[in-house]
């Protein structure tokens, strides 16, 4: 780092003037050390009670059991487990952040990272709770284990796709955990030296005693890489195995090979689209407009355009082996999905999935934090219609026309979907007041490179290529943080 | 003899303090530790602290859980309750790679980080041996030991000399402590 100066044709990744390293501890440790304010309190009140609406819904189901929800015998797999795949595909964003963009070196990635990860930990967990509470018997959910028994040692199915889930998500989560924590002891050590009383030792025992000597932060790095290593083929497998739940059954309509390349682009599509409804919010909320950027909201937008047209494409695929195979069950399952009953879903889905995110090629919208955060949403809604679109229209008429039916959720299967949003933001907010949001130590590494400052600086030494230094100043417009008056003087 | 038992330099900017470091190793003072709030690189082959070896660590870590898992499903499938499928092979490896991939991660993973933390001293509630509360914030210290150096005027010369905006002289090894 020393003595190295990037590349100005490079956008500025942490905006401002005179910022200080001491300067982004505080502003990050903002929300951590101070009573918060009423923005926080009036999301945390609503989302304590969609929290408590799922308990409620939860409890209701284990206590009746499943016939509270409003399957039936045709379509026996419904808002469960849409449930299960949205979330499970937002919590691929996290770790795909944090280990993909870490092996291509996109140092963007330093001051989302942390959050991101914290969201997808919390979204596994969402989704975890819905595999629990669809057992019927959750007391007997280790039953999934494969471990030695009384009833002459009955093993597990280890053909079965639901098994390889088990395995799967089970080791997303610890692992995502793991990476996650690991990247937090520097910033709790940070917590902990600023702190005092109770809070001190309360850090001091998180920190695991950290102290930033050359061989921990040697180590640390090592480690970063090598986890980033193992968890990009770990986050693709996942929903690789998420998608195996319905590829490896004969349901016309799941019974594809393109499931698991199109389920891992639509879990990153859905993933980037929600870190980017939480951390507009964040941003403007906690005042880290000059770390979170226009850069990074393009960039971002950028992958939600291609994963949004990966998926664009994989539906389209879908419909054209769907013919190309000449099964007339695979055909009349498309059919029905674009122009049977449920036609509404199915369009839902394409306008939502494929056809608003092209909106983002334009750069006035792509660059616009409203228009980015409605369509961050809409995104989200996209993919649970996908799901939605996936399981109940595929089984809702099944080879028998007798049987043809339509699906009504009960209170209890909106109760737990919605709770779940609730229990998502209570665990999202918690975490914006104990834990820095943005990964402090990892920030800093840009300040003497990579920021705005350092970069004027540059500009005014006066040793740069002038084209290049019009094509930067032309690129800060865009940014928001930025403020534009110092560069019309150069 | 006084009592002073660590010199630290307190820098605002890392290059002053490679600066620093170099300096005092070319006055053949031996630097004690140096703490950073974030890493730095190149710090390590000026410091000689070796290579890491957590990378054959994780490798073997993660072959013990392919191992485990194979082996498992082995025993579980095909020798402990062999199930007759229509008549399909009992050990179907195709089957099994998903989850022996999972346990092999998983075990990587856990294997890596638990051996980080023990080469490190990383664990809850292990008391934090901090000699300078900035340098997680703001601060950069480079730490040498007063007993072993006994020239202190020299030492705070050369820190200061390479910018250091602080020169501490800590009668106390660690102040984190009670």
């Amino acid at each position: 780092m020393s003595g190295h100066n990037e590349s100005i044709l490079r956008e500025p990744l942490i905006t401002g003037k005179d910022i200080t390293y001491a300067q982004i501890t505080d502003e990050i440790l903002l929300p951590v050390e101070n009573k918060p304010n009423k923005a926080w309190w009036i999301g945390f009140i609503v989302a304590l009670c969609g929290a408590t609406l799922w308990i409620v819904s939860v409890g209701y189901t284990f206590w009746f059991g499943i016939g509270a929800w409003g399957l039936n015998k045709t379509v026996g797999w419904a808002w469960d487990i849409t449930g299960f795949v949205w979330w499970v595909g937002i919590g691929h964003a996290g770790t795909l952040i944090s280990a993909v963009l870490l092996l291509f070196r996109q140092n963007w990635r330093n001051s989302i990272n942390r959050s991101a990860e914290a969201m997808t930990i919390f979204a596994v967990i969402c989704a975890a709770t819905y595999v629990v509470s669809h057992m019927g018997r959750p007391w007997l959910a280790y039953w999934v284990l494969p471990l030695p028994n009384q009833f002459g040692s009955l093993w597990v199915n280890f053909n079965s796709p639901l098994v390889w889930d088990m395995f799967a998500i089970s080791t997303y989560f610890s692992v995502s955990l793991l990476f996650w924590y690991t990247g937090l002891l520097p910033d709790i050590a940070t917590i902990r030296d600023r702190a005092a009383g109770m809070r001190k030792k309360v850090y001091t025992v998180l920190s695991f005693g950290w102290n930033g000597n050359v061989k921990t932060w040697q180590r640390f790095e090592a480690v970063s890489l090598i986890l980033a290593g193992i968890s990009t083929p770990l986050v693709l497998s996942v929903h690789t195995i998420v998608s195996m739940d319905f590829a490896t059954s004969v349901i016309p309509g799941w019974h594809t090979t393109i499931f698991p390349p199109y389920f891992v682009a639509g879990a990153i599509f859905s993933g980037f689209a929600m870190v980017l409804t939480l951390l507009l919010v964040v941003r403007k909320v906690l005042g880290l407009e000059n770390y979170i950027t226009m850069f990074h909201i393009e960039s971002m937008n950028k992958i939600i355009i291609l994963t949004g047209s990966i998926v664009g494409v994989a539906y389209l695929t879908e419909f054209f082996i769907a013919w190309y195979s000449g099964s007339e069950y695979e055909q009349y399952a498309f059919i029905n999905r674009a122009t049977g009953p449920y036609w509404w879903a199915y369009w839902m889905m394409m306008t939502c999935n494929v056809i608003s995110p092209q909106l983002l090629w334009f750069k006035k919208i792509r660059t616009s934090i409203a228009a980015t955060w409605i369509l961050s949403i809409v995104v989200n809604i996209g993919m649970w219609f996908e799901r939605f679109v996936i399981i109940v229209t595929s089984l809702h008429r099944d080879y028998l026309p007798s049987s043809w039916t339509m699906f009504t959720p009960s209170w209890v299967d909106v109760g737990v979907f919605v709770g779940s949003i609730g229990v998502f933001f209570t665990l999202f907010l918690l975490f914006l007041r104990v834990l820095p949001s943005i990964a402090i130590a990892e920030v800093k590494l840009l300040l003497k490179g990579a920021s705005e400052q350092a970069k004027l600086e540059l500009i005014k030494e006066g040793h740069l290529d002038k084209e290049q230094v019009a094509e930067y100043v032309e690129s800060l417009e865009k940014f928001d943080s930025v403020k534009q008056e110092e560069y019309a003087k150069i | 003899m006084s009592n002073i038992k660590y010199i630290l330099g307190s820098f605002g900017d890392p290059d002053e303090m490679m600066h620093g470091i170099e300096k005092l190793q070319e006055n053949n003072i031996k630097i004690h530790d140096v703490y950073t709030p974030m890493p730095i690189h190149g710090i390590e082959a000026k410091l000689g602290v070796k290579r890491s070896r957590l990378d054959i660590a994780a490798f073997f870590f993660g072959i013990t859980g392919t191992i485990t898992m194979l082996t498992g499903v082995y025993l579980a499938t095909a020798v402990d309750w062999p199930v007759n499928i229509g008549g399909k092979t009992h050990f179907a490896l195709p089957d099994f790679i998903p989850i022996t991939f999972e346990l092999t991660i998983l075990f990587c993973a856990f294997g890596l980080v638990g051996s980080y933390y023990a080469s490190t001293h990383l664990f809850p509630g292990r008391a934090p041996r901090v000699m300078d509360l900035r340098a997680t914030d703001d601060r950069f210290i480079i730490a040498v030991d007063a007993k072993e150096n006994t020239d202190h005027t020299k030492i705070d010369e050369l820190l200061k000399g390479a910018g250091a905006l602080e020169v501490k002289h800590n009668e106390r090894k660690y102040i984190s402590y009670e």
